[in-house]
């Protein structure tokens, strides 16, 4: 580890900046840039660039052939001679849609992915205020206890108690239970992003005749709307990825598109353009989301987490 | 103020208890604002641990034959002596959670860094990782059963190219828990790698510069400047992934199935209870299985916490 570690320290020290007639930090500083690049650093520049490559291609592969095989036919899939070079079809998605109904499975999906986000709004954005004016640490304690909690543990009695009230494959359950997934993220990235807004503004608007309760309505949730819109974006993405909740409490009527899919394993274990073709058309709506809306789900996806 | 003064009217009387409403409300704000969603929490968390935590304690069953009996701590010596399928799992959960955040951290690291520096395409590029982090769990495992498929994957494929044998993958139990990780490591090092470069962006350039000027190198650079002032925010990216990691579910299960394979070869805790509870319907077994589980995550969380105060301080 330490031998092949310290050679790429070798080039950069015999760079070191000892030119003559630099002396101050700003000209040393200075100095690579104003130079033609050495031999080494054009090397390390193409290392670099062959680095980056690698990276995108290692991440972006497997999904270009998920996207590839849902094109193909289940003789094309197994024929390694048509790896590349086949007619493409669109008969797997007819299937899917078709034989499998995935139409209401995505229709499912949508409504418990929209349901389980605004009600995660709606409590957890101004828990996420009160968190971060107030300081309340039992608070967070209580909503870190969300994330921790494995899920299988929270199912047992939930399936115990919605099938008392005869609730189980409802919507209504489905969304209540994917709070669980939606509201910690709502009041993760709400509370960083309230830490970022000035107290003086509610005070200003109090001094001009606002309530406390109205300088957070009027004042700050006007001023909250990017930070809103990366909860909801964010809760969206979780709850339509969601499995285990809907797994075990939805029905038939109410099923998600993740459950769909490993249903569909089932019925057909060889039909791989099928399969594919089911899981682009689970993962293309939310990478679309994520692409358009990528600024968002970045500062989402490390709320919190930078603070140290 | 000045209303109740000019007209003692009923008409005024309505924004006086308006106000007062709103006083009230000013008054107790903070519960105002955090009662739903503590409520909720309680409803929907606290209470479902609490009758685990019960349940535990119990015999439950999904047989209506059989009624519900108070068996004490039987369930737990029963998992705690089980080394057929308990310590087993916990082994393979702290094997995959081991492996998987090790992995992630030092990849994410060396990815962060690569990516650290301007250059054109960077904006594509950090939006290209984006989708392994987006795409959906179960759907990320059925891609990955067909890249690894032992005839027909593209894996043996370009082994092939290489003259490597074909290998069993997700198929063979030796492998099977190893590709597992490798899937995981594939979805989930993007995660570190945002997270590494959100840090990398708010460090302060200075004494990279001065170390530089000193005539530091770069991996001196990195290990006594760089790493040091990056550690909290490794440390958070370590926690956030090991929790994940511990319940990892939704890949096990869409290309293992319940038990994990026909070996139990990749069944790890959260599969094992999985299994108990909504397979075999052993509410109190599993029950307390997931005691212990949770006993685990709080250890493995208060390690790590432990450990980042230290490096927080070093």
């Amino acid at each position: 580890m330490t031998a092949t570690a310290h050679q790429p320290a070798r080039p950069s020290a015999s760079r070191s900046p000892r030119a003559p007639g630099a002396s101050t930090p700003e000209e040393l500083a200075a100095i690579p840039e104003r130079r033609p690049l050495r031999p080494a650093q054009r090397a390390a520049g193409v290392a670099r660039a062959v680095g980056i490559v690698l990276v995108v291609l290692a991440f972006l592969v497997p999904l270009l052939w998920m996207l590839l095989a849902s094109f193909k036919t289940n003789l094309d899939v197994v024929d390694p001679a048509k790896t590349f070079t086949f007619s493409p079809t669109t008969a797997n998605y007819g299937t899917v849609f078709g034989a499998q109904a995935f139409g209401d499975f995505i229709v499912n999906s949508v409504v418990v992915g929209i349901g389980s986000t605004l009600l995660a709004l709606v409590i957890g954005v101004p828990a996420a205020y009160a968190v971060s004016r107030y300081r309340v640490r039992s608070a967070t304690g209580f909503l870190l206890l969300a994330r921790v909690i494995p899920g299988v543990s929270l199912l047992i009695p939930w399936y115990y108690l919605f099938s008392q009230v005869q609730l189980v494959g409802t919507y209504a359950v489905l969304v209540l239970t994917h709070i669980f997934v939606t509201m910690p993220l709502v009041v993760a990235i709400m509370s960083s992003f309230f830490e970022g807004v000035p107290g003086e503004l509610e005070e200003a608007a109090q001094i001009d005749g606002c309530s406390r309760i109205g300088a957070f309505a009027r004042v700050v949730l006007p001023l909250s709307v990017p930070g809103i819109a990366t909860s909801a974006i964010l809760s969206f993405i979780f709850s339509w990825n969601n499995f285990l909740f809907a797994l075990v409490l939805s029905d038939q009527e109410t099923r998600t598109l993740p459950v769909a899919i490993v249903n569909f394993t089932s019925y057909a274990s060889v039909d791989w353009g099928g399969l594919m073709a089911a899981a682009v058309i689970i993962t293309v709506p939310v990478m679309l989301v994520a692409l358009v809306a990528q600024r968002y789900v970045v500062s989402g996806l490390t709320a919190g987490a930078t603070k140290g | 103020m000045a209303v109740s003064t000019t007209s003692p009217a009923p008409a005024a009387a309505r924004p006086s208890t308006r106000r007062s409403f709103v006083d009230r409300v000013d008054a107790h704000l903070k519960w105002v604002l955090i009662v739903p969603s503590v409520a909720f929490v309680g409803l929907l968390i606290a209470f479902p641990i609490a009758y685990t935590a019960y349940l535990s304690f119990t015999n439950a069953s999904g047989s209506v034959s059989r009624p519900k009996r108070f068996v004490g701590l039987e369930n737990y010596t029963r998992w705690l002596t089980d080394a057929d399928r308990f310590w087993p799992a916990v082994g393979r959960t702290a094997y995959f959670t081991g492996a998987a955040l090790v992995l992630e951290l030092v990849i994410g690291l060396a990815i962060a860094l690569l990516l650290r520096k301007t250059f054109r395409g960077q904006g594509v590029v950090r939006v290209l990782i984006l989708l392994p982090l987006v795409a959906t769990p179960v759907a990320v495992g059925m891609m990955w059963l067909l890249i690894f498929e032992p005839t027909i994957g593209f894996a043996n494929l370009v082994l092939g190219w290489f003259g490597i044998p074909a290998q069993g993958w997700l198929s063979d139990p030796s492998t099977a828990l190893n590709t597992l990780i490798f899937i995981d490591v594939w979805q989930w090092t993007p995660m570190v790698v945002l997270i590494l470069l959100a840090g990398l962006t708010t460090l302060p350039e200075e004494p990279d510069e001065a170390a530089r000027v000193d005539g530091a190198g770069a991996w001196q650079r990195f290990r006594h400047i760089t790493l040091p002032l990056l550690a909290p925010v490794i440390g958070a990216a370590a926690i956030l992934r090991s929790i994940d990691a511990l319940k990892t579910f939704d890949i096990i299960y869409a290309t293992k199935g319940v038990g994990g394979g026909s070996s139990h070869e990749a069944e790890t805790l959260n599969v094992l209870a999985y299994g108990q509870a909504f397979q075999f319907s052993q509410y109190g077994r599993a029950s307390a299985l997931l005691m212990l589980f949770f006993l685990l995550i709080v250890i493995v969380l208060a390690t790590l916490a432990i450990l980042r105060k230290k490096a927080d301080q070093s």
